[in-house]
């Protein structure tokens, strides 16, 4: 890592919500520190990809855009792959899941949501951020890591520096795109030790209604609206919480833990979403129908190698 | 070790060790802890214990779910319980004040004592901590004698200042940082929690044991502690 590095890009404009995200904390979730990183891991991983960077890398996570806006100080090629959140460069569309050249004066604007939630913008080489118990990744209810180290979010005036240099340019197979969510929208779930614990009835209204992502939506979790699952333990004694856990609390409304969730926590779980739901669900906005579908661990597993040998597919990366 | 060993995730194993919050738990999910990160190596991605079971979380791309299985069984095959007194002891200093500790009054009315008495009692015990959780360094401590249990606050504070000592239940816990919080909170201690575990070295570690010193403000404000009063209740 060189000693100083220029910045190139800063911030005009703070949106609602921009943050560094990499890979997350791993590691350290037995001192109570969450795992945090790219709530949609896949779309984070492709625009890393889309620049040769390490799939790790440091990137912007821009959260509905709201009017977010860069100035490109140092010329490069950034990448942009997630929702579509009405990107502009000086006026000029973006699309997302390609990379583009950027010219010094230029600016980005992040306008709002028209197709999923969040978008990623990467950088080549990665972002540069003090690395906080392992990562980068901005986590404000912990106070850990991002620009500073302290947990903030971008805000106007910040300056933005990456540690390489731009490279060939790559493009994404169609067919490999991260698709947005869409009504009805399946997440796949590995069912868990509780399910036999709720109610035949409301293990049949788990996997077969139309839930709804509630307005509680963040990075710790989405709450689901719907029919009220009723489980015969009411609470248990905290245990471990995995990623993409779904809980249910006493008021029956199932809800998805995400990176962001507490390290430890005690009501009944139907199961866990597999990785890559949870990175679906974390692009949902609030309103949107998904639908529950039980799938075996070995399936989860399988589809999971997948999608990672499909970052690999053409190019030979490390992981 | 009996175990049972759950299903969690795709790659995440719950490993029940007991059923109830016994302080005699922490001696063997210490010792489960060691053997299991020896057991697991580079596989391992993390490991969370808690009060009666830990949470195993393992790279499901270079270990097969029925070797996690094996090895799990062969480490918890000949365990032995860690000893216990091999954890730390901390005497935490705190400053008991209705200012920052505004739910002294609520305690010491539900056990119909004075607030004299609930500082002294809750100082009058070493606590064991059980588990990490809810936030960076928070050590989930007990067991609090029933006389001062207290049930959480119906409406949880927005904010509870860094440093605020509270009880829910028989519980009793530090909130190393600001953040909402529906604890009954004692009093305040300037001992940096947040700054140690985010260095990664918690200064609370499960099996510890901790014991509550009470000071005068004087003592407090010394070192280093923050006398602004915690917000009323919501």
């Amino acid at each position: 890592m060189k000693d100083t590095i220029a910045a190139g890009m800063r911030v005009v404009q703070a949106g609602p919500l921009a943050m560094i995200e990499d890979g997350g904390r791993v590691g350290v979730r037995h001192l109570g520190v969450t795992q945090s990183g790219a709530a949609d891991w896949v779309s984070h991983y492709w625009a890393n990809w889309l620049l040769g960077n390490s799939p790790d890398s440091a990137a912007l996570e821009i959260v509905v855009g709201g009017g977010l806006t860069l100035e490109v100080e140092r010329a490069t090629r950034l990448a942009l792959v997630g929702a579509d959140l009405d990107a502009r460069l000086d006026d000029e569309p973006l699309v997302p899941g390609t990379s583009f050249a950027v010219r010094e004066g230029q600016r980005l604007v992040f306008r709002q949501p028209c197709d999923g939630l969040r978008v990623y913008l990467a950088f080549p080489g990665g972002l540069e951020a003090p690395e906080v118990l392992g990562s980068r990744s901005t986590t404000p209810r912990e106070q850990l890591g991002g620009l500073h180290g302290d947990g903030q979010p971008l805000k106007a005036g910040d300056r933005l520096a990456w540690r390489g240099e731009p490279n060939d340019e790559r493009s994404i197979p169609e067919r490999l795109l991260p698709p947005m969510p869409r009504p009805g929208c399946r997440l796949a779930m590995v069912p868990g030790a509780q399910i036999a614990e709720f109610t035949g009835s409301s293990l049949y209204a788990a996997f077969n209604t139309d839930w709804r992502v509630d307005d509680r939506a963040d990075r710790m979790g989405a709450r689901l609206r719907g029919p009220t699952l009723q489980c015969r333990l009411g609470s248990m004694i905290s245990e471990g919480i995995p990623l993409g856990a779904v809980q249910v609390p006493p008021d029956g409304q199932p809800i998805v833990l995400l990176n962001d969730r507490q390290t430890i926590g005690g009501y009944p779980r139907l199961g866990a979403l597999t990785p890559i739901a949870a990175a679906r669900l974390a692009q949902c906005l609030p309103g949107q129908e998904v639908k529950l579908v039980a799938v075996s661990r070995e399936r989860a597993v399988a589809d999971y190698r997948r999608m990672l040998q499909n970052f690999s597919d053409g190019v030979p990366m490390t992981r | 070790m009996r175990a049972g060993i759950e299903t969690t995730a795709m790659d995440v194993l719950m490993i029940r060790l007991f059923d109830t919050i016994e302080e005699t738990n922490m001696a063997w999910i210490i010792a489960a802890d060691r053997a299991l990160r020896e057991a697991f190596g580079e596989t391992l991605i993390d490991l969370v214990p808690s009060y009666t079971t830990l949470m195993l979380h393992y790279d499901c791309l270079e270990l097969e779910h029925r070797e996690a299985h094996r090895r799990i069984r062969e480490a918890l095959d000949d365990l032995q319980p860690a000893d216990t007194q091999a954890g730390k002891r901390h005497e935490i200093p705190v400053w008991y004040d209705l200012s920052v500790g505004p739910e002294l009054q609520r305690v010491a009315e539900r056990a119909g004592v004075t607030v004299e008495t609930v500082i002294q009692r809750h100082c009058d015990h070493d606590y064991c901590v059980f588990a990490l959780g809810f936030a960076p360094g928070y050590g989930f401590m007990g067991l609090v004698e029933e006389a001062l249990a207290t049930p959480r606050l119906e409406t949880p504070r927005h904010k509870v200042a860094a440093g605020s000592v509270g009880i829910a239940g028989r519980q009793t816990a530090i909130y190393p940082l600001p953040s909402p919080g529906g604890w009954n909170i004692l009093g305040r201690t300037a001992v940096p929690l947040f700054e140690h575990a985010r260095r990664g070295d918690p200064l609370l570690k499960p099996g510890d044991r901790v014991r509550f010193k009470a000071v005068s403000r004087d003592e407090f404000e010394a070192q280093g502690g923050d006398i602004t009063p915690l917000e009323e209740r919501p």
